[in-house]
């Protein structure tokens, strides 16, 4: 009777077995589609997704102007301390003085790609951008300037 | 305390299990007392991973400290972000748009699945069958990829917001998400026919580590753990929030609560969240996706609690407030902490070997558990 069962249990064994090779089978010798990306051979090729978000960025237009006032909401937003905005005052033409962006300091490496930041700014300065290849060798190169050298406000922007 | 490790008075072998072990899926740390192969007492040590998000939430703003949630059940971070965005909603009576309450729960159910597809190909992997894995994943990356186009991020999403959602869907979402449907489906054979119908599979998981009833409920067990010993606990179909009280769907019972019954009533609601995502893909409803709501958020003085229905089970948020910006206290109920605590019950008197299929069987994500 032991014998018969144990019998019984091997060849159950062996043909749930097959079963699974016959698959393992079906895909070795049907493999129309290559699912596993071959990064980083395919970096030229390597297509994100728009909304993805791998760090935060300031746009510029072909003029170096950007649209960030110094507001400082990104700055509240941002859970980390992320962000400092550092402001400067510019002497208007009719001698007044005006809050203006400095320097926007965005540290890298306590970023935590939350987009709050991005929702938070009222004039649509800063946004997300898909590069996500961040190591670098010294730590310091992580804290970024976002404003370019001598950009400037855009014209009509509060 | 923990006793030196080798052997006790008794000629009792002492062993870890982890911190880094591949079998406990994170930092989780067992000592096991072993009588031979026999299993005498599982003491489990956390704390690998704390990172103390309850306190941290106490600094941050009521939009701030969603974000954090993501971090503590990494694999359903949509519905943490949904249970704290519903807390701060309840408290303050906002009224959420109905578009934006299809979004949530269709994103919910699609977490689930992707959830429960990375426990099924690491539970296979667990009892030693590699392929199972790869399956898993290659259904799980379309989920993945179709969250990556709405929200941003693959795993640590931050989309749900006080209010609504973030951001609007993507205009590809409906296409993608019923093309993964349809993947899903013609898939879904080969899940049985890999490791549910395999006799070796079966013998493994069948009888072992039982978890009766009346246990399930005094370990306060939630999620498929419990339902698998037949616990009626889903809190969708208790206390359901959103629009999950005008859905149909099933809440998948099993009377065993041993691993397999576990096992199948995973498979089961992998299947149930489809049939509710596809009642929704198509009426969504037009609208806004976030309701107006102020800059800074203050909740009322007071102490508010909400429950979900995660993938591993129930995660409760309570919010003590005192009137100010960011909250007094944050307490998270999380479901990974009870459903460990069973474990030690289940395997007593087990061989080593079925510790690990029914360790599988609960899945335990390590950060949720110690948050
Ligand atoms: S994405 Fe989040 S963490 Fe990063 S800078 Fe913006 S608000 Fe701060
Ligand atoms: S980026 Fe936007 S929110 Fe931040 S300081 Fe500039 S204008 Fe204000």
């Amino acid at each position: 009777m032991f014998i018969k069962d144990y019998i019984k249990d091997v060849y159950g064994a062996v043909k749930s077995l097959l079963t699974g090779m016959r698959m393992t089978g079906y895909y070795f010798t049907h493999h129309k589609e290559i699912i596993t990306e071959q990064y980083p051979d395919n970096r030229a090729t390597l297509h994100l997704a728009e909304r993805f978000r791998g760090e935060v960025v300031m746009s510029h237009d072909e003029n170096n102007e950007h649209a960030c006032t110094g507001c400082s909401a990104c700055e509240i937003a941002c859970p980390n301390g992320t962000i400092k905005i550092i402001n400067k005052f510019d002497i208007t033409p009719e001698g007044k003085k005006k809050k203006a962006i400095d320097t926007f300091v965005y540290h890298l490496e306590l970023c935590t790609m939350c987009n709050l930041c991005v929702q938070a700014c009222p004039t649509d300065a800063i946004k997300m951008a898909q590069n996500f290849e961040h190591s670098v060798y010294d730590r310091s190169k992580l804290t970024k300037k976002l404003n370019k050298d001598g950009s400037k406000l855009r014209e009509g922007i509060e | 305390m923990v006793e030196e490790i080798g052997t006790n008075t008794e000629g009792d072998l002492i062993i870890n299990v982890g911190p880094q072990h591949p079998a406990t899926h994170g930092v989780l740390h067992l000592v096991l007392t072993l009588s031979g192969e026999t299993i005498k007492k599982v003491e489990p040590h956390l704390g690998y991973i704390h990172r103390s998000i309850e306190k941290m939430c106490e600094s941050l703003s009521y939009r701030q400290f969603i974000y954090v949630t993501s971090r503590m059940d990494y694999l359903s971070s949509h519905i943490n972000n949904h249970a704290c965005a519903l807390t701060v909603e309840k408290a303050m009576q906002i009224e959420v748009p109905q578009r934006a309450q299809y979004i949530r729960v269709i994103m919910d159910e699609l977490t689930r699945i992707a959830s429960h597809e990375l426990w099924w190909g690491a539970m296979a992997m667990d009892l030693g069958a590699f392929t199972p894995f790869f399956h898993a994943f290659r259904e799980r990356e379309t989920i993945t990829d179709i969250m990556e186009k709405t929200c941003g991020a693959r795993l640590t999403m931050n989309y749900m917001v006080p209010g609504g959602v973030m951001v609007d869907l993507h205009p590809d979402f409906q296409k993608d998400v019923k093309s993964f449907i349809q993947l899903y489906k013609s898939k879904f054979e080969e899940y049985n026919e890999l490791v549910t119908g395999n006799i070796i599979f079966q013998n493994r998981m069948k009888g072992i580590g039982i978890l009766s009833k009346e246990d399930a409920i005094s370990y306060g067990c939630s999620g498929p753990v419990a339902r698998a010993s037949g616990v009626h606990c889903d809190i969708r179909k208790l206390y359901p929030y959103e629009i999950y009280s005008q859905l149909e769907f099933d809440e998948i019972l099993d009377t065993a609560g041993d691993s397999f019954a576990r096992y199948m009533v995973r498979l089961k609601e992998m299947q149930q969240s489809i049939r509710i995502v596809e009642q929704l893909i198509d009426n969504i409803p037009e609208g806004e996706f976030q309701a107006k709501t102020k800059a800074v958020l203050k909740l009322p003085k007071g102490e508010f609690y909400q429950r979900v229905e995660t993938a591993r089970g129930e995660l409760g948020v309570y919010i003590v407030s005192e009137g100010g910006t960011t909250p007094y206290r944050i307490k998270f109920r999380s479901p990974g902490f009870s459903n460990l605590s069973a474990l030690e019950h289940m395997v007593k008197g087990l061989k080593i070997g079925d510790l690990v299929a029914a360790m599988g069987t609960l899945d335990l994500v390590i950060p949720d558990i110690d948050r």
